[in-house]
């Protein structure tokens, strides 16, 4: 008997609390629909109590973020006029003094509680999600394979070459979230009906793992994009890229749109690998030195192997620039790579007297 | 023997410190004192939590668990509603006073399992407070929560700046200087005694 009784007085405080905790949620943290004015002339009716970035994702409006929310790349940011609240702990590491004057939030802290206003660049309503159909898949290397993706339906993209898009990892094996990669666009923008992405294999990667061994031809994907700042800049300095490994896939969008627009300007591309099995897209390369008489390829082993009989460039890439930059051109610079390779260019390049500002790139 | 809750209460704050005598709520105390800002953040949100969940505690204990003579499930009892007070404050906060909210929201979380909110809810009972006795302890071991918390984060903010070594880095070093600070509060024990 008294078995009973502890037990249901345990039950009865138990519910108790959970009831109270349930009625509370729904009439506390109830705020009702909320209305987010953008740039001052759109706006959208959300429901409230929701954190900004998932908010304006609903509405088809995709800020970029690399860390889906988490609030550990602090890329989603965003002006908030009004109605954002104070600047919390969790994104001050990320803003500068300048942003946090101007009102620069991270989307994906602030919550909708009340009508909100908020400016963002009028590029990212062209950020879409897309629905698409592997069309293409190719062994570059032995781990590094190209796959096409056509648009569904009359769905086109526009996009600058450099950008990249964001790929939809769907749930599969052992893997219980969607996750998000990114990848470089490498086909031209004329293209707006099929993109090309290059994507190398990271061993035990969630994403790739994905790629390599369960996407088939004939499959669809989803990918939201395109994002990024890095793009061709117009100028008439000459122009340096740098790769390695899959870093490629950009440069090459970038070298499209150099033929397709007439683009003449002076450019080398300094493309690092290992050993002879790393290399791919040489013949498209020789194809564009044809085609652009002031571009050229330099292909750079850093390792190569006898049966390779390597007669180009060996070395690591950082120092085959140096051996062939001089210290007084008027330079501009494309990278696209590894952190490492990335920051030990960037050394390089500052040491060729080439301003910060004038070196872009895209790490990943 | 009746002790005056005023006594309980400057008690509670400097001979009974509740983590310089009983090292309770130790995770939180070591992990939140690298900073004197989120220390004192954290510090508050105990010394709020800390004072209603006792009172909470000891209304369900006194007219729930006696009468039943169920008292030996406090321990299940009392951190069900400590977790689901926070809760709602949270949700409160939220709704009502953003400002602190936004000071207090991201600790309280963390308060739900700190075993100081337990332990002194559990040393009301064995010590056997009335009801005013209880509010002057919670308060009382909220404030002394936070002095010790405060005052570690002091310390080791000034500490960053020299070398210590790399084994007693961190935690290692955080315990030590608990220990010394231990010590320097036996040196008020003379003010009121309640062990």
């Amino acid at each position: 008997m008294s078995v009973l009784i502890t037990t249901s007085i345990i039950t009865a405080i138990g519910v108790f609390l959970a009831a109270l905790l349930t009625l509370a949620e729904r009439f506390l943290l109830d705020y009702g629909i909320c209305k987010i004015t953008i740039n001052g002339d759109k706006i959208y009716q959300v429901r409230g109590g929701n954190h900004l970035l998932g908010s304006l994702q609903e509405q088809d409006i995709f800020i970029p973020s690399a860390c889906g929310g988490r609030g550990s790349c602090g890329l989603c940011k965003v002006k908030v006029l009004e109605g954002g609240g104070p600047l919390l702990p969790t994104e001050t590491p990320y803003l500068t003094k300048e942003e946090i004057e101007n009102h620069t939030r991270l989307a994906c802290q602030v919550k909708v509680r009340n009508d909100i206003e908020i400016l963002i660049p009028e590029e990212l309503f062209s950020i879409r999600e897309y629905e698409a159909k592997v069309v293409n898949f190719k062994d570059l290397t032995y781990d590094i394979k190209l796959i096409s993706l056509q648009l569904k339906g009359d769905e086109t993209i526009d996009f600058v070459a450099g950008q990249y898009v964001q790929l939809k990892i769907p749930v599969y094996g052992n893997i219980k979230e969607e996750v998000y990669r990114a990848y470089s666009i490498a086909s031209p923008e004329s293209n707006k009906k099929q993109i090309d992405l290059i994507i190398r294999r990271v061993p035990k990667g969630i994403a790739t793992t994905y790629i390599f061994d369960y996407l088939k031809k004939g499959d669809t994907i989803f990918f939201n994009g395109p994002y990024g700042d890095f793009y061709l800049r117009d100028s008439q300095r000459e122009i340096i890229y740098i790769a390695g490994g899959s870093g490629l896939a950009p440069i090459k969008s970038m070298l499209h749109k150099m033929i397709e627009e007439g683009i003449d300007r002076k450019a080398t591309f300094f493309f690092g690998c290992v050993s002879g099995r790393d290399l791919y897209f040489v013949e498209e390369m020789k194809s564009f030195e044809e085609k652009l008489p002031n571009f050229k390829f330099i292909p750079a082993l850093s390792n190569p192997n006898p049966e390779d009989n390597w007669l180009g460039e060996t070395g690591l890439i950082t120092e085959v620039v140096d051996r062939h930059i001089s210290s007084d051109g008027d330079y501009e610079a494309y990278l696209c790579g590894s952190p490492g390779m990335i920051n030990a260019s960037i050394k390089v390049l500052r040491s060729k007297g080439i301003p910060e500002e004038l070196i872009f790139y895209d790490k990943f | 023997m009746y002790i005056n809750p005023i006594v309980i209460f400057f008690a509670s704050i400097f001979t009974s410190n509740i983590v310089l005598t009983n090292f309770l709520g130790m995770c939180s105390y070591l992990a939140i004192s690298r900073d004197l800002k989120s220390s004192w953040g954290l510090g508050q949100a105990v010394i709020f939590v800390m004072t209603i969940t006792t009172i909470l505690n000891y209304l369900v204990y006194k007219y729930i668990l006696v009468p039943a003579e169920l008292e030996y499930l406090r321990y299940i009892v009392f951190i069900i509603v400590v977790a689901a007070f926070v809760q709602l404050l949270e949700m409160v906060l939220e709704r009502f006073m953003p400002g602190l909210y936004y000071t207090l929201g991201i600790f309280l979380p963390l308060i739900t399992v700190n075993c100081a909110i337990l332990g002194v809810a559990l040393f009301m009972v064995i010590r056997e407070y009335t009801f005013i006795q209880s509010l002057a302890y919670g308060a009382g071991g909220g404030i002394g929560w936070a002095l010790a918390i405060v005052a570690l984060a002091g310390i080791r903010e000034k500490v960053d700046e020299t070398k210590i070594p790399k084994g007693l880095q961190g935690p290692g070093f955080a315990l030590i200087v608990t220990g010394i600070m231990a010590m320097a509060f036996i040196g008020l024990s003379g003010i009121a005694n309640i062990q």
